[in-house]
């Protein structure tokens, strides 16, 4: 064996560039959305001043991403420098220790530049545990030239029953024009985080202060209700597998009057290379219900360091890099303002070029101030986070309840089964992972 | 069944035959059709088929994004390395099965194949922790040792088939001459088995070039074959049909250039105890 | 032929294979039975004690359990029928003297060089999305509502992508099992005024039987551990339509990481597909002696 792997060491020596010497090696891993993407294309000027670091992409889609930085974190397998995590994962993985507290980042960074909201899901006792690459909210994206063409108008901040009414008048579908488009895919992070949202401004929430799970009850049977009725007779054929993307390139090619999604949507559909509907989109704050709460969520992408890593001092450079002030100037400067990475900092909203490139901007910033990590829903709850529960079982049953809601969408299932699965299904891991007895 | 066949014939069997061919080989061609348009044309509706804007952008952004070379090396020597490596441990098993079976020899075949139906995401963590103490993570190494015992028991399986049909008295023969066990397996069976050698070497190429679960899951960057590139394209924000298309394309095309340059091989050597 | 010496010597040679395959089970699998009695969240390290049987009762009484027992039989056994029943069309076919026979038959084994995520990526983006696939601009085409095919027939979507991965397998070994097919006799046959039916279920099956066999084997054994497929289409729904056990093994350790669960789910997917390869032998196993 020892030979063969010798052999094959010689064999693939050759097709390794050599790498100069000192130099300290970062593995990154990243997802594969465009502001990633793009700082990858930005890392010259990061490297160029510190020619002592080398930066080596591990680029995954989401899932793919979550599964190996979250198996490797927790077995302490110490492949990467640096991971690219979620809100979600933030605070969880922080309090088991597992990430280097983000302290010393250098005079310039400003960590109070940071908007408040972004920030408090990454800070745990008073440290910050990861630093926000860009960060998201949703919203309403709607078709002004159908909405005139209804003739209705869009307030800043919608109710539900607006909503649906604007739906049902710009619906058309001997035309391929659907009123409104959500997700319908199974998954936490796909219809679960719309639905969550959704239900958080019904009031509806998924445990109460004993962590019982609350699917029987008359919140959220409403919101799946309202849900169901808006997708199945203004909503695009085949919604129970449409996630972000598929929307995304519904909305694009014109099929969909709005659209209530991520808040970073807004500059690939006011995209004119990609968007065929470029000129005609509008933005409002997500719908409400009278209740207080508005039904958007709260979501960041974040540069983290794995507590036991050898590189600390480089990770930290190259996160202060990427997350600082600067880096925005550096991605106008080549990109132009629309393309900076969004919602992290209060400075970018006050900044006037970018207020004018980007007429998304307003709403964006609105919408993350509405959304509240702390205090979710209109009741009291035992849990942090707007869109999901930060404990290590939410992964999980929000997948699981997420398939019993994408079931009712595509019909196989009542609206009544749905709910008492989801009730069933999450009772079954709280009761199984001790929450209760 | 056909000897004397009427070309009227041979045309109407040569046009559904062709028409078959052509509809399973429809999305593959689609897959490089829309590598070669833009994101809008790639969901344009109604779709084009050949009167595009043909770009090779998304192989130019594919190339800028992703070090295709270190990728597609490693699935190389991955997928190459685990099947040498397999067939070296699989060709004494599957001589010593084929002509010197005992009572147990048919048992142990199958116990074998049935280790293949162990699910792989049950055991992710023991063998994650398990690499990461031998410090097997990201390394090439690592991988070829896990696709070989992935693959062991099929290439043992079809290398047994296949020595079964050769009859024991050539061997026997060799022996007669004064060939030891060394120069009987060396010189005398491999030759004879190179067909089906050659064949079980492409399957398992094939199969460790496409295995995805481990593939993804031991490695990070410096060992991180084809499937990782893949999934570095699947499914971002923003559209991406053609940029995956593109990323599909070069992740296929070695393989499938390969398959169909030996396809004859592959042919011959499948014959193996299956045909008489 | 078999001497005293030749037999020490074949033990020697087949030990490298049966240690190494033993180790590859054992370590792994005590591993996993060791912690399928734990209760043990990778994401809670240091939590763990042991909690009996109770994972293994979790794992078997989820309401998603028998349907994706249900699931994976129909999996399984669906891409089989579908392969052999077209294979052998396919390979009767082939077999015919036709123009361009090498590439008609490159064109037909292409798909299986293409790997699982990448060909499930493409049929479920680029064919069967209901709006921008191409299926759904047929339909329209001819005046029809397009299907939503992963939302109203998941499983039977998920049959038909994997059905066209092996298609090339299984039609390459029935080939050229019909290739060495006896011509004389069948012509006797002919001759003797025996219809085509009547030569292909008299003749031409029974000289497949082996050839079938193998595709049977070799394939389950893939088969039984379809994943990607299930989650770049449909992530095992909608509900659980489309759930098999090793999806189902797969939530519970890589999306809950409940590595207990998944252990024991890890263990109840071993013991299913055991009992599956003990079938298996029994009704083809005959085929398989020389």
């Amino acid at each position: 064996m020892t030979f063969f792997a010798r052999a094959l060491m010689g064999a693939t020596a050759l097709t390794l560039a050599a790498s100069p010497a000192l130099a300290e090696k970062l593995t990154i891993a990243t997802v594969n959305n465009g502001d990633m993407i793009r700082m990858q294309k930005l890392t010259d000027d990061f490297t160029s001043a510190n020619p002592d670091i080398e930066l080596e992409w591990v680029t995954l889609e989401e899932n793919v991403l979550r599964q190996r930085v979250t198996t490797d974190i927790a077995t302490k397998g110490g492949q990467y420098d640096i991971m690219t995590i979620g809100t979600y994962e933030a605070p969880i993985w922080a309090k088991q220790g597992w990430l280097v507290a983000l302290e010393g980042l250098g005079d310039d960074y400003d960590a109070d530049d940071l908007l408040p909201a972004i920030r408090g899901g990454l800070t745990v006792d008073g440290k910050l545990y990861a630093a926000p690459f860009y960060g998201e909210s949703s919203m309403v994206m709607y078709r002004k030239d159908l909405m005139e063409k209804a003739g209705l108008e869009m307030p800043d901040a919608p109710t539900w029953d607006q909503i649906k009414e604007a739906a049902a008048a710009m619906t058309d579908k001997d035309n391929e024009v659907y009123g409104i488009c959500l997700r319908g895919k199974a998954g936490w992070g796909e219809n679960m985080a719309f639905l969550s949202a959704m239900a958080n401004s019904y009031g509806a929430k998924w445990f109460d202060m004993d962590w019982k799970p609350q699917f029987d009850g008359e919140a959220w049977k409403a919101t799946l209700t309202d849900y169901l009725d808006l997708m199945n007779n203004y909503g695009p054929p085949g919604a129970s597998s449409n996630g972000f993307n598929e929307n995304l390139s519904l909305f694009q090619t014109g099929k969909c009057g709005m659209w209530i999604d991520a808040t970073v949507a807004a500059s690939f559909v006011t995209n004119a290379d990609d968007s065929q509907v470029a000129d005609q989109v509008g933005f409002a704050l997500a719908p409400d219900k009278g209740l207080g709460k508005r039904g958007n969520w709260l979501w960041a992408w974040n540069l983290a360091i794995p507590a036991g890593s050898q590189k600390v001092d480089a990770a930290k450079k190259f996160i202060a890099w990427a997350t600082s002030k600067d880096y925005l100037s550096l991605v106008a400067e080549n990109e132009g303002w629309a393309n900076v990475p969004p919602g992290t900092r209060t400075s970018l909203y006050e900044n006037q070029a970018y207020l004018d490139a980007a007429p998304f901007a307003k709403m964006t910033l609105e919408s993350i101030n509405a959304a509240d990590p702390q205090s979710p829903t209109v009741d009291e709850v035992p849990y942090v986070g707007v869109q999901f529960v930060a404990i290590p079982e939410f992964q999980g049953i929000g997948t699981a309840v997420g398939q019993q809601f994408s079931a009712a969408l595509a019909g196989s299932i009542t609206t009544e089964q749905a709910l008492a699965n989801a009730q069933n299904v999450t009772e079954r891991t709280m009761k199984k992972a001790g929450y209760i007895k | 069944m056909a000897r004397n066949v009427s070309n009227t014939r041979k045309a109407l069997v040569t046009a559904v035959a062709w028409t078959i061919g052509i509809l399973i080989f429809f999305p593959i061609l689609w897959t490089i059709l829309t590598s070669f348009k833009t994101e809008a044309e790639a969901i344009a509706s109604p779709p084009s088929f050949l009167f595009f804007d043909w770009t090779v952008e998304n192989y130019v952004e594919v190339n800028s994004r992703s070090n295709y070379p270190l990728h597609f090396m490693n699935s190389v020597i991955i997928s190459i390395g685990s099947t040498l490596l397999g067939l070296l441990i699989a060709i004494p098993a599957a001589w010593s099965m084929a002509f010197v079976p005992a009572k147990r020899t048919k048992d142990i075949l199958m116990w074998m194949l049935s280790t293949k139906m162990l699910p792989p995401v049950g055991v992710l963590i023991p063998i994650y922790l398990l690499f990461r103490d031998f410090g097997l993570l990201d390394t090439r190494i690592g991988l070829v040792v896990v696709l070989t015992l992935i693959n062991l028991p099929i290439i043992v399986w079809m290398l047994y088939t296949y020595f079964k049909e050769i009859p024991g008295e050539i061997l026997e023969a060799a022996r007669m001459d004064g060939a030891g066990l060394w120069d009987e397996v060396v010189h005398v069976l491999t030759p004879m088995a190179i067909p089906g050698i050659a064949s079980t070497l492409l399957l398992n190429v094939i199969l460790s070039w496409n295995e995805a679960f481990w593939t993804l899951n031991l490695t990070a960057a410096k060992a991180a074959p084809l499937t990782a590139f893949i999934a570095s394209y699947s499914s971002p924000e923003g559209l991406f049909y053609a940029k995956l298309s593109a990323a599909s394309t070069l992740a296929i095309a070695p393989i499938l250039i390969l398959g169909w340059f030996s396809q004859k091989q592959l042919v011959r050597g499948l014959t193996f105890g299956a045909v008489k | 032929m078999a001497t005293a010496h030749s037999r020490s010597a074949a033990r020697l040679m087949l030990s490298p294979a049966v240690i190494l395959l033993l180790g590859w089970m054992i370590v792994p699998l005590s591993m996993t039975i060791y912690f399928s009695f734990l209760s043990y969240n990778l994401l809670m390290p240091g939590m763990e004690e042991y909690v009996g049987f109770l994972n293994y009762e979790y794992f078997l009484t989820d309401p998603a359990f028998f349907a994706a027992l249900f699931n994976t039989l129909m999996l399984v056994g669906g891409v089989l029928v579908i392969t052999i029943v077209g294979g052998v069309a396919l390979g009767l076919l082939l077999d015919q003297p036709i123009w361009g026979q090498g590439i008609v038959r490159i064109l037909v084994i292409a798909p299986f060089f293409v790997m699982p995520t990448v060909s499930a990526l493409v049929w479920k983006n680029m064919f069967m999305n209901p709006v921008n696939g191409l299926f759904a601009y047929l339909a329209k085409a001819v005046g029809l509502q397009p299907f939503d095919f992963l939302a109203h027939a998941p499983l039977l979507s998920i049959i038909l992508i994997v059905a066209w991965q092996w298609l090339p397998f299984a039609t390459l070994i029935l080939l050229t099992a019909l290739q060495s097919l006896d011509q004389e006799q069948l012509e006797a046959a002919e001759m003797d005024g025996a219809s085509f039916g009547n030569r292909f279920i008299y003749i031409v099956l029974p000289h497949l039987s082996r050839a079938i066999t193998v595709v049977v084997l070799i394939q389950t054994i893939f088969l039984l551990s379809v994943f990607a497929e299930i989650l770049v289409t449909t992530n095992g729904g909608p509900g659980y339509a489309s759930t098999n056990i090793t999806y189902l093994v797969y939530a519970q350790s890589l999306l809950q990481f409940d590595v207990g669960g998944g252990s024991a789910g890890g263990i109840v997917a071993v013991i299913l597909a055991n009992i599956v390869a003990v079938f298996l032998m029994r009704m083809i196993g005959k085929n398989l002696e020389a």
